[in-house]
C-alpha cells in the first residue's frame, strides 16, 4: 500500500512543463455531443435491425400482480413477445459480486410483487416503437394491494436508527445546550427530489452466440456488468457492457436497471437486437430519487458566539426493501468548533421508489440547514455570519482531532466577501428596494469530503506516435475525456493532439466510475500511474536500443517533452523510437490505491456561496440577481470544465433553494411531477451574474497530482445563501425548502 | 403513439373538406401541444390535417383601425410585430412570457388558444380524469396538485386553462372569426371560446366539430395603460400560478379558470370609483379555494391591485 509521503516528491504534473495542466481546453468529445454525432446508447448502431422493448409500470403502490392479460397484445400489429411477472424469463439473484457503493437491487425485472407505484410488471417488443407502446396500453392487469406508507411526513413516528449507525456524540451536548447563553433550536426540510437527466435510462443490447453486448447509459462500468452477468447466471466474460457517452448521470445511473436486463433478455430470446429506453414518466417513477429529509438544527452559544453545543439530527426516508441513507448530518461533523456535539440520522420506510445517491448526498440537502441555523444565530448574536463563523473556525477536525490536510475555507469567505461586496449588505432584514423588489445578499459555507478509490488505465504508444488511454470509466458530462488526455499528454510531453482517450468498455482496465466525485482524482491517478509506467518502458527502450542517440544512458535521466525523448542534449522523437525499436507499439498499465495513511489526515473541499436575490413583494417570487462562489479543491486540472462542474453545482443549489421539489400522492404512491415541464430546475432566466474562482491549492495528501473532487462541492452550501439572501432581502425565514412564491407569499406581510 | 395518415391543404375548403373526411381527423399547427398529448396517448386522431401552409399566416390592418391576427402567426411573429408591440404591449408582452423561445416559433395563434390544460392528472393516465374519459371523475378533487381554479370549477373539473396569450387577448376584447363545415364565417368573442367546465369539462370550446379558426381580431386599442404580469416558479419556461392583464379599464386573470377569467366585478367596481385594491378585493370574493390553492386569492388580489395601480393614469403604451 502506498503512503502519502510518496505523493509529495515532484511530477511531470506538478512540474507542468508545457502547461496543459490547468489550462481550459476545450471538451475531447464536445465536437460530437454539440453536433448531435456521439452515438448514445439508444442510438448506437446494431448488428441489425432491432426490435424495440416498451416497459410497462404497475398502477398501484404495493401489493402482488394476481393476473396479467396479455392477449390482445400478442395479436396487436409488429408484437414480438409480451412478457409479464409470470412469464418473464428466470433471472439469477444479484448480491455476491455487488459493489455495494454502486448497486442496489432492482431485482428481478417485472417481478409479481409489487413494491412502489410504477414497478415495471410487463413488457412488450415489437418491430417499431410505436407499435410496441400501442400494445403496451392493451395489456391488462389485475392485483391484489396491501396498505403501502407513502408519504414522509405521516410516517416519522415510524422512523428508525439506519442498520448498524449510531448516533455520533461528543461531550455532553445536552447539558452543554441547557446551559448555553444563546441558543437556537430551528428544523428544516428539503423535499424529495429527482435527478432529471436528459438522457433517460437505454440500453441497445444483442447476442453473440453465448455472448452478450449492451451499450447502455450507466455511471459505473463494473457494477453494470457484473449485475447483468448475474442476472443472466452467466460468468462476466461474457457480457460486454459499453457506456460511450452519457447524458447525465447525477448519481442515478450509478446502478443499472430494468431497460439492460430486459434488452439483453429479449435479445436472446428473439435472436435480434433490442433497445429499451425509459420514457420521461418512468425516469421519475422507476429510478432512484433524492429523499426528503428533515433536520432539527440546535446551537448552543457563547454571547461572543463561540459554540458550546452543537447538534443537527436528520430524519430521512428510503425504500422499504431498499435500504439507503441520506447522511444528511456527515458534513456537520468536520465544519465547525463545538465542544459538545450531537450528529445522527432515522430512518422511515416507505413504499416508493428507491432513494439513492443524488448529486453531493447528504452535503446538498444537509448543508440547507445548519448554514440557515447559522444565519439565524448571527442575528441573534448580532454578529456577521462570516465573523461568526471565523470565530468557530476549528483548528484540526473537531470531531477526530486530525490534521487537515487543507482547509482554506477562512479564505474563501473573506475573498469571497471581498470580491462580492459583502460590506454592503445590511444586516437588517427588508431594507433594501430596487424599484419593485426587495434586494437582499445571504451567504453560506460549502464543504465536501474528497476521497480516492482504487483504479487501473492503460496506456499504449503506437508507431505513429500516437498515445491511447484506455479505461473502464465514465465520462457523464463532466469532461473526464478531457482532463484525462490532459494528464496523458503532459506527462509523456506530447501535444493534446497526440493522444486518444477510449472510455466506458468492460474490456478495458476497470475503474469506479463517476460519482461521490471521486471520479477525476481516481481515474487520473491511474492514467497517471499508467504513463509514468509508460515513460519508465520507453526510457528503458531508448537506453537499451543501440539505434537511439540514448543509448546507453541512465534510464532515471531521461526526460519526456516537445514530443521527444531525451538525456541532455540527445534526443529522439517518440514516434522513431517506437516505430523503429517497437513497431508493433508499447502498451503498459498502471494502478492506483489508496495511501493507508491518507486516514490520518481530515480531508475535504471547500468553499463559500454569495448571493443577492430580489423577492417581489406582490407574489413572492424570488429572482437571482448575482451570485458568486469561491472554492478550494485541490489542484484544477482544467480551468474550463472545472468551472463548469462548479458553477454547475451551484445552479443546482438555486434550483434546490427556489424550484426543485416532487410529492408523493397519498392515494395512489405516484409523484405529481413525471415531466420537465411539471418539474423545475433553474432555466437561463433564472441564473443572472453566476460566477466563482478556485484559489491556488495542491493537496499533496490526496494522490500523487495534488487534486481533489469539484463535482459535487459546488451545490453544497449553495441554496443556503439563496434562502439567506430571501430573508435578508424581505424578512421570511422559510425552513421548508424549495421557497416558492406560495411560500414565500405566506410569510410576507 | 398510434398510427394516423397526414394531409397538407393549401386552401382554407380543401383543410374544412379534409377534415370532415375522415371522423377522428384533426387539425395540426405548430403542433407543439397535440403532438405531445399523441405521444402520450392522451389524443389518437386518426388522421392529421396541417393547417400550417393555409394562408393564414399574416398580420394585418382592419378598417376598424384594430389588427387582424391570421390563425397560422406563429407567437414570435406577434409578439415581434412592430404594430402589436405599440398598440398592444399587453399581447406582446403575454406572448413573451409563455413557453421557450423555440416553442413559440413553431406555437400558432389559434393553436394557443386551443391548447389543453396542464392539470397533471390530465397528462397522467393512469388516473381518472373526466376530461380524457367522461364519467371516470376527476383525480384532482382531493388530490395534490395546486395550480387549479378558484373561479368557475366544477365537480367535474377543477383545471385551469394554461394560455397567456389568450388572457391579453381577453382584456383586449378580442374576436375569433371562425369558419364551419357549411364554409359559413362567424365571429366569436374571445370570452364566449372557452367554457366553464360543467357536467362536460371534455368539451372545453364552443367551436363546432371540424370548425376551422381563421384569424383573431383585435379592436382598436384601449384608451389606457396595459400590462400583463405572470407568476410562475421559475422565471421562463414556466407556466403560471396566476396572471394578471390590464387593457384600459378591462382585467382578465390566468391560470384562476378553465377559461381566461374576465374580472367583471373588479371593473365595474373601478367603473363606480373603486381603488386597485378595493376592486380586486370585489373580485376575490367570487373565489373559491379548496386548502391547496388558497394562495391563489391572495396572490391575485394582490398582482392584480399591483397591476391596476402600475396602468392607472398611463398612455397606451403604458
Ligand atoms: C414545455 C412547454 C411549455 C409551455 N409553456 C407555455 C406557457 O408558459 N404559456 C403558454 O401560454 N403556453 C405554453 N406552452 C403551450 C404552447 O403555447 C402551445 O403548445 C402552443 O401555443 C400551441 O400552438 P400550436 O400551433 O403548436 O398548436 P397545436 O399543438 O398544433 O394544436 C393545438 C390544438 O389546436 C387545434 N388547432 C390548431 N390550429 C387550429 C385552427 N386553425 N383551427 C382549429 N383548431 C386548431 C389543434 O387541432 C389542437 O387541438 C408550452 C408548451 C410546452 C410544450
Ligand atoms: S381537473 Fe379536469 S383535467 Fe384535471 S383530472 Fe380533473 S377532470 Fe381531469
Amino acid at each position: 500500500m502506498s503512503s502519502v509521503k510518496d505523493w509529495a516528491a515532484p511530477t511531470p504534473i506538478s512540474e507542468n512543463r508545457s502547461g496543459l495542466i490547468g489550462k481550459g481546453v476545450n471538451r475531447y468529445e464536445g465536437r460530437l455531443k454539440v453536433t448531435g454525432t456521439a452515438p448514445f446508447a439508444y442510438e448506437v448502431e446494431a448488428p441489425s435491425p432491432p426490435a424495440y422493448g416498451v416497459l410497462i409500470p404497475a398502477s398501484i403502490a404495493r401489493g402482488v400482480v394476481t393476473s396479467a392479460d396479455v392477449s390482445q397484445a400478442k395479436s396487436a400489429p409488429g408484437v414480438l413477445l409480451v412478457w409479464s411477472p409470470d412469464t418473464v424469463p428466470a433471472q439469477g439473484e444479484r448480491g455476491a459480486r455487488i459493489n455495494p457503493r454502486s448497486q442496489r437491487g432492482s431485482n428481478p425485472a417485472l417481478a409479481a410483487r409489487v413494491e412502489h407505484f410504477g414497478q415495471h410488471v410487463g413488457f412488450v417488443v415489437a418491430d417499431t416503437l410505436e407499435n410496441a407502446k400501442a400494445a403496451a396500453a392493451l395489456v391488462r392487469f389485475t392485483y391484489d394491494s396491501v396498505p403501502a406508507d407513502l408519504i414522509f411526513e405521516d410516517c416519522l413516528d415510524k422512523a428508525e436508527d439506519p442498520e448498524g449507525e449510531e448516533d455520533v456524540r461528543i461531550g455532553d451536548f445536552e447539558a452543554a445546550y441547557a446551559k448555553a447563553p444563546v441558543r437556537l433550536d430551528a428544523s428544516y426540510v428539503s423535499p424529495l427530489q429527482n435527478h432529471a437527466q436528459m438522457e433517460p435510462c437505454a440500453t441497445t443490447a444483442w447476442w453473440d452466440g453465448d455472448q452478450v453486448t449492451v451499450h447502455t447509459s450507466i455511471q459505473m462500468v463494473k457494477g453494470g456488468q457484473h449485475t447483468l452477468a448475474e442476472t443472466l447466471m452467466i460468468p462476466s466474460t461474457q457480457v460486454r457492457l459499453l457506456t460511450r457517452y452519457i447524458g447525465g448521470g447525477f448519481g442515478g445511473k450509478g446502478q443499472s436497471y430494468d431497460d439492460l436486463t430486459l434488452a439483453a433478455l429479449a435479445a436472446r430470446e428473439l435472436g435480434q437486437p433490442v433497445k429499451v429506453a425509459y420514457t420521461r414518466q418512468q425516469m421519475f417513477q422507476a429510478t432512484i430519487h433524492r429523499p426528503a429529509v428533515q433536520m432539527r438544527v440546535r446551537l448552543g452559544a457563547q454571547a461572543d458566539g463561540r459554540l458550546d453545543a452543537f447538534a443537527l439530527e436528520a430524519v430521512t426516508h428510503c425504500r422499504r426493501e431498499a435500504p439507503f441513507t441520506e447522511h444528511a448530518a456527515n458534513f456537520a461533523r468536520s465544519l465547525y468548533a463545538a465542544p459538545n456535539r450531537l450528529t445522527g440520522h432515522r430512518l422511515v420506510k416507505l413504499d416508493i421508489p428507491a432513494a439513492g445517491a443524488m448529486r453531493a448526498p447528504g452535503e446538498a440537502s444537509g448543508m440547507l440547514s445548519l448554514e440557515c441555523a447559522m444565519d439565524e444565530l448571527a442575528e441573534q448574536l448580532g454578529l456577521d455570519p462570516i465573523e461568526l463563523r471565523l470565530r468557530n473556525e476549528p483548528e484540526t477536525d473537531p470531531e477526530t482531532g486530525k490534521p487537515f490536510s487543507t482547509r482554506q475555507l477562512v479564505r474563501c469567505m473573506t475573498e469571497g466577501a471581498q470580491r462580492f461586496g459583502w460590506d454592503r449588505r445590511n444586516p437588517k432584514p427588508g431594507q433594501v428596494r430596487d424599484g419593485r423588489w426587495l434586494v437582499g445578499l445571504g451567504m453560506a459555507a460549502a464543504i465536501r469530503g474528497n476521497f480516492l478509490l482504487p483504479a487501473k488505465a492503460g496506456v499504449r504508444i503506437d508507431a505513429d506516435g500516437t498515445l491511447t488511454l484506455r479505461q473502464g470509466m465514465t465520462d457523464i458530462g463532466t469532461g473526464t475525456y478531457t482532463i484525462l488526455a490532459q494528464i496523458t499528454a503532459e506527462t509523456l510531453g506530447v501535444p493534446l493532439s497526440q493522444v486518444k482517450v477510449e472510455l466506458g468498455d468492460s474490456d478495458f482496465p476497470p475503474a469506479p466510475g463517476s460519482g461521490g466525485q471521486f471520479g477525476a482524482a481516481t481515474a487520473g491517478s491511474a492514467a497517471f500511474a499508467a504513463g509514468m509506467n509508460l515513460r519508465r518502458a520507453l526510457a528503458e527502450l531508448a537506453t537499451g536500443d543501440p539505434n537511439s542517440p540514448l543509448y546507453g544512458d541512465d534510464p532515471e535521466l531521461v526526460t519526456f517533452g516537445g514530443g521527444n525523448i531525451a538525456v541532455d542534449n540527445r534526443a529522439e522523437p517518440l514516434d522513431v523510437l517506437v516505430a523503429r525499436a517497437a513497431p508493433e507499439g508499447v502498451y503498459v498499465e498502471g494502478s492506483i490505491t489508496p495511501a493507508a495513511d491518507a486516514r490520518d489526515y481530515s480531508q475535504h473541499t471547500y468553499g463559500a456561496h454569495f448571493a443577492e436575490v430580489g423577492v417581489d413583494p406582490d407574489t413572492g417570487e424570488v429572482r437571482l440577481r448575482r451570485m458568486f462562489g469561491v472554492f478550494a479543491a485541490g489542484r484544477i486540472l482544467n480551468a474550463k470544465t472545472a468551472m463548469s462542474q462548479i458553477t454547475g453545482g451551484m445552479i443546482w443549489g438555486v434550483g434546490t433553494a427556489l424550484h426543485e421539489y416532487n410529492a408523493v400522492d397519498p392515494r395512489y404512491g405516484s409523484f405529481i411531477a413525471q415531466d420537465l415541464a411539471g418539474y423545475h430546475v433553474p432555466a437561463h432566466a433564472d441564473i443572472a451574474n453566476l460566477s466563482a474562482m478556485f484559489l491556488d491549492e495542491v493537496d499533496d495528501k490526496a494522490n500523487p497530482m495534488g487534486i481533489k473532487g469539484v463535482g459535487e462541492l459546488g451545490i453544497a452550501g449553495a441554496g443556503a445563501a439563496i434562502a439567506n439572501a430571501v430573508y435578508n432581502a424581505c424578512g421570511a425565514r422559510i425552513r421548508d425548502y424549495p421557497l416558492t412564491p406560495e411560500k414565500v407569499l405566506a410569510a410576507l406581510p | 403513439m398510434k398510427p394516423f395518415t397526414y394531409a397538407r391543404p393549401s386552401t382554407v375548403a380543401d383543410a374544412l373538406a379534409m377534415v370532415a373526411e375522415v371522423p377522428g381527423a384533426r387539425f395540426l399547427a405548430g403542433g407543439t401541444n397535440l403532438v405531445d398529448l399523441m405521444k402520450l396517448q392522451i389524443e389518437q386522431p386518426t388522421h392529421l390535417v396541417d393547417v400550417s401552409r393555409l394562408p393564414l399566416g399574416q398580420v394585418e390592418e382592419t378598417a376598424e383601425g384594430g389588427l387582424r391576427l391570421g390563425a397560422t402567426t406563429t407567437n414570435s411573429q406577434v409578439a415581434a410585430d412592430a404594430r402589436v408591440r405599440v398598440r398592444y404591449p399587453a399581447l406582446a408582452q403575454a406572448i413573451l412570457a409563455g413557453a421557450s423561445g423555440q416553442l413559440r416559433n413553431k406555437a400558432t395563434t389559434a393553436g394557443n388558444l386551443l391548447q389543453r390544460t396542464r392539470c397533471a392528472y390530465f397528462y397522467d393516465t393512469t388516473k381518472p380524469c373526466n376530461k380524457r374519459e367522461p364519467g371516470a371523475g376527476c383525480a384532482a378533487i382531493g388530490g395534490i396538485y395546486a395550480n387549479t381554479a378558484i373561479f368557475g370549477a366544477s365537480q367535474a373539473c377543477i383545471a385551469t386553462h394554461p394560455s397567456d396569450m389568450a388572457v391579453a387577448l381577453s382584456a383586449l376584447d378580442a374576436q375569433v372569426e371562425v369558419t364551419g363545415q357549411n364554409g359559413q364565417a362567424r365571429a366569436v368573442a374571445l370570452d364566449d371560446l372557452h367554457r366553464l367546465p360543467g357536467e362536460t369539462p371534455q368539451i372545453e370550446t364552443s367551436l363546432q366539430p371540424g370548425e376551422l379558426i381563421t384569424a383573431v381580431v383585435l379592436p382598436p386599442p384601449p384608451l389606457g395603460g396595459q400590462i400583463y404580469r405572470k407568476v410562475r416558479e421559475r422565471a421562463s419556461y414556466a407556466f403560471a400560478i396566476g396572471a394578471v392583464a390590464v387593457a384600459g379599464g378591462k382585467v382578465a386573470l390566468g391560470a384562476v379558470a378553465h377559461k381566461p377569467w374576465r374580472a367583471k366585478a373588479a371593473e365595474q367596481a373601478l367603473a363606480k370609483g373603486a381603488n386597485p385594491a378595493e376592486a380586486m378585493a370585489a373580485e376575490m370574493t367570487g373565489a373559491r379555494s379548496d386548502g391547496h390553492n388558497d394562495f391563489k386569492v391572495k396572490l391575485m388580489g394582490r398582482l392584480g391591485a399591483a397591476c391596476l395601480t402600475s396602468t392607472a393614469g398611463a398612455g397606451s403604451d403604458q
